[in-house]
C-alpha cells in the first residue's frame, strides 16, 4: 500500500525527522487560509497522487504571490496529472500539499529498502539528491553509498557514519544525518515498510537537515497490525476495478487486451496471460480467484471482469487440485446466470472428476465452451475475442 | 530414493485442529503420509482424526519422534510457529501459510541459518514424494512415483508440470513448491543441489516467475554443477512493470526481475525452456532426449 506525501511526512515527523511546515487543501475556497496559516509570501504548492515524476509534469509549483498561488491551485486541484510513472491515464489531483519554501545548499538522495536477494533492509544514499535512483543507477553507479543492515544488528551508529563521511558531512551534520537514519530505520520496522524513499533530503542554508519529499510503501501482509496506516489508503488513487476487486479479496490487475481471464493460483494465472499471448491474443486482466473457487467468488470475480467495455470474452483455466472439478462447475454455472454474463466463457477444467464437469458445463444452456486443453482453450478464447 | 521427504518421515502438524489443518492432515492420512500428531496450543491432551495433540512442539517431539513439521497457522502467528518448531530441533519445516509480513521473514531466515533447519515456503503448496509422503495441500492423486524432480515457485503451475509428466509417464521423484513469497525457505538452487544427488531423479524441472533474480542464479548454478537434464517454465512474459501478480515476490521492480532475462539465463546454460505452460512435459522430454 503507498501513502501520499503528506501522509509519509506526517509519519516521519512523528519519528522527530523533520520536515518542512505545510499544510493540504482540498477545496480552493481552503487556499487563502491554509497560506495565511503557513506565513510568508513564498510558497510551494505540490499535488498530492499515487506517482512518481510530479515534478517534470507540472505537478510541482512555487508560487511568490496569493495571486499566483490561486492560479497553481486552480490549475491542479481536480485534474489528472499525467507523469511518465501513471501514463497515459494519470491520476486524479483532490488534494494539494501547501509548504514553505526553504532556502536549499545541497540536496542527498536516502532510501531504505527491503533487499530480498540480500534478504536484508538496506540503506542506500547519494549525494546526487533530486535525482532519480534509477537513473542514477544506469549512468554513474558509483556515486550509490549503499549500508546492508543484518536483523540482529540494525543499523548502527558506524554505518550512519561511513556513509555520512562519504557524502562529505561533518560536524553537526554528520550527527544530525546520523539520527535521521536511525530514526527512519525505525520508522520502516515498526511499520512494516517495504520502501522508504526520502528525495532529496534538502541541508538548508544554516546547516539543517530536511526531508522534501518522501515516499512510504507499507507491506500490505503487515497491515492487520498497522490500522491506522490502513485508513490511510486512498482507493481513489487505483484503478477502479482493482479497488473493487480488492475489496472483494479478489487478486486482479488490470491490462490492455480484450480477453478477460479468471485462473486458480497466481503463477497459473500469468502463465493464462502468457498463453493468450502466444496464440496472438491480448489478456484484458490478471485474475486469481484462489485456491476454493466457489461460486461466491467466481460470481464477483465475473462481475468484475465484465466492468471492463473492452473485454469480448472470457478465459476461466482452473486447475482443480483438491476441489472436484463437479462442483467447480457447479460453481460456474451459478455465477454465469447470477452475472448474466454476456459474452463467450471458455473454460479449461482439469482435476478429479472433469468429464463429469464438462458435462454439466455442456448441459448448462449458456455460453460456455468447455476446452479440452490449455493450448485448445487459448485457441478458442483468442478466436471468441478476434 | 527421493529428497527431503520419504516414508520413513514423521509428520506433526501445527495449526492441527484448524479446518485447514484438519482437512489436509485427513487428505495427508488418506495418502499414506506418516502423521504423528499435531500442535495447536490450549488443546494439549486431545485426540484429533486419531492422533495426539500437543500445547507445544518440544512436547510432541519428545512424545511422537516428528522430523518433519507442516504449519497450516495464520499469518499473525506463522513466524513464531516456524521459530518453536525450529527450537524443538525439527529437521524439516513446511510452512503453507500465504501473507505473512516481510520483515518476520526477514528475522525468521536470520535465526534458522544460525539453527540449520530446513524451511520450505511460506506461502507454497509443501512437498511431496508420491506413493510416500504428502506435506501439504498438492492432490495427491495427480502425482505418479518416477524419475521427474520438480522444484516450483507456483502451486497451480506444480500442479501442470506434475500433470504433465504423468501424461508421458514419466512421474515424478519429489515435487517441492518453494513459494511465491520474496523471502522463503529452500530456493531453486538448494533443491537443484539435492535432486543432482538423488539416483531417483533422471530430470529436473524448474518453474519460476517474474521477481527477483533467484532463476538466474539458478541458471548460473545449473551450469557449473548440474549434470542432470533440466527443463524450465517461467511464468508472467505479459506481466507490466510494478504491479505484484498475486504472489508477493512476484513483482517488477526498477527493471529487474523480467521473464524474458531469466528465460535468456536458462536457456544460456543449456536448459530447455517450455513457452508455453502446455508445454513443460515435452520441454522435459526434450531435455531426457538431447542427453541420451
Amino acid at each position: 500500500m503507498n501513502l501520499h506525501e503528506f501522509q509519509a511526512k506526517e509519519l516521519v515527523r512523528q519519528y522527530g525527522v523533520p520536515t518542512p511546515r505545510g499544510t493540504t487543501v482540498e477545496t480552493l475556497a481552503g487556499v487563502e487560509a491554509a497560506a495565511a496559516s503557513l506565513g510568508g509570501n513564498r510558497w510551494v504548492v505540490k499535488a498530492q497522487i499515487h506517482a512518481g515524476g510530479r515534478g517534470k509534469a507540472g505537478g510541482v509549483r512555487v508560487a511568490d504571490s496569493a495571486a499566483a498561488l490561486e492560479a497553481a491551485a486552480a490549475s491542479l486541484l481536480g485534474q489528472r496529472l499525467v507523469t511518465v510513472q501513471n501514463a497515459p491515464n494519470g491520476q486524479t489531483v483532490s488534494r494539494l500539499l501547501l509548504e514553505e519554501t526553504l532556502d536549499i545548499a545541497r540536496e542527498f538522495y536516502v532510501s531504505l529498502v527491503l533487499d530480498r536477494e540480500r534478504e536484508r533492509i538496506v540503506v542506500v544514499a547519494s549525494g546526487s539528491g533530486g535525482m532519480e535512483i534509477e537513473e542514477l543507477a544506469r549512468t554513474r553507479p558509483e556515486k550509490i553509498l549503499r549500508e546492508v543492515c543484518d536483523p540482529l544488528w540494525g543499523l548502527q551508529d558506524f554505518q550512519c557514519r561511513s556513509l555520512g563521511f562519504a557524502l562529505g558531512l561533518e560536524g553537526k551534520a554528520l550527527a544530525a544525518f546520523g539520527q535521521i537514519l536511525r530514526r527512519l530505520y525505525a520508522l520502516f520496522k515498526d511499520c512494516d515498510l517495504s520502501l522508504l524513499e526520502v528525495n532529496p533530503l534538502a541541508m538548508t542554508r544554516s546547516g539543517d537537515l530536511v526531508v522534501l519529499d518522501c515516499k512510504i510503501n507499507i507491506d500490505d501482509n503487515a497491515l492487520y497490525r498497522h490500522q491506522t496506516l490502513a485508513q490511510q489508503r486512498d482507493s481513489t488513487q487505483e484503478d477502479e476495478k482493482e479497488a473493487a476487486a480488492h475489496a472483494a479479496g479478489l487478486n486482479y490487475i488490470a491490462l490492455d487486451g480484450n480477453i478477460g481471464c479468471m485462473v486458480n493460483g497466481a503463477g497459473l494465472a500469468m502463465a493464462t496471460m502468457d498463453l493468450i499471448k502466444l496464440h496472438g491474443g491480448m489478456p484484458a486482466n490478471f485474475l486469481d480467484v484462489g485456491g476454493g473457487a466457489t461460486a461466491q467468488t467466481v460470481a464477483a470475480a465475473f462481475k468484475i471482469i465484465q466492468s471492463d467495455a473492452h473485454v469480448k470474452a472470457v478465459l476461466v483455466n482452473i486447475f482443480g487440485g483438491i476441489m472436484r472439478c463437479d462442483i467447480i462447475a457447479e460453481g460456474l454455472i451459478q455465477a454465469v446466470r447470477e452475472v448474466r454474463v454476456n459474452v463467450p466463457v471458455i473454460v479449461r477444467l482439469e482435476g478429479t472428476h472433469r468429464e463429469l464437469g464438462r458435462k454439466m458445463l455442456a448441459e448448462s444452456g449458456l455460453s460456455i465452451v468447455s476446452a479440452s486443453g490449455l493450448t485448445d482453450a487459448a485457441e478458442r478464447a483468442v478466436a471468441a475475442a478476434a | 530414493m527421493s529428497i527431503l521427504v520419504d516414508q520413513e518421515t514423521r509428520v506433526l502438524c501445527q495449526g492441527f485442529t484448524g479446518k485447514q489443518g484438519t482437512f489436509h492432515s485427513e487428505q495427508a492420512i488418506a495418502y499414506g503420509t506418516r502423521m504423528v500428531g499435531g500442535v495447536t496450543p490450549g488443546k494439549g491432551g486431545q485426540q484429533h482424526l486419531g492422533l495426539p495433540v500437543f500445547n507445544t512442539v518440544r512436547e510432541a517431539v519428545r512424545e511422537t519422534q516428528a522430523t518433519a513439521s507442516v504449519l497450516y497457522v495464520p499469518p499473525a502467528f506463522a513466524a513464531d510457529s516456524i521459530m518453536e518448531a525450529a527450537d524443538a530441533g525439527m529437521a524439516l519445516i513446511v510452512c503453507i501459510t500465504e501473507g505473512i509480513p516481510v520483515l518476520d521473514m526477514l528475522n525468521v531466515k536470520a535465526a534458522l541459518r544460525a539453527n540449520g533447519a530446513r524451511l520450505i515456503g511460506p506461502n507454497c503448496p509443501g512437498v511431496i514424494t508420491p506413493d510416500a509422503c504428502k506435506i501439504g495441500i498438492m492432490p495427491g492423486s495427480i502425482h505418479r512415483k518416477g524419475g521427474i524432480g520438480i522444484v516450483s515457485r507456483s502451486g497451480t503451475l506444480t500442479y501442470e508440470a506434475v500433470f504433465q509428466t504423468t501424461a508421458l509417464g514419466l512421474g515424478q521423484s519429489t515435487c517441492v513448491g518453494i513459494g511465491g513469497d520474496p523471502i522463503k525457505g529452500l530456493d531453486f538452487i538448494d533443491c537443484l543441489e539435492l535432486f543432482e544427488q538423488d539416483p531417483q531423479t533422471q530430470a529436473i524441472v524448474l518453474v519460476g516467475e517474474i521477481g527477483g533474480t533467484r532463476e538466474e542464479e539458478a541458471a548460473d548454478y545449473i551450469r557449473s554443477s548440474v549434470r542432470k537434464p533440466v527443463a524450465a517454465y517461467i511464468a508472467g512474459q505479459t506481466a507490466p512493470a510494478g504491479k505484484r501478480m498475486g504472489h508477493a515476490g512476484a513483482i517488477i521492480a526498477a527493471g529487474r526481475g523480467l521473464a524474458v532475462e531469466k528465460i535468456r539465463a536458462l536457456e544460456a546454460a543449456g536448459v530447455v525452456v517450455a513457452h508455453s505452460p502446455a508445454g513443460i512435459g515435452d520441454a522435459v522430454a526434450e531435455a531426457l532426449a538431447r542427453r541420451t
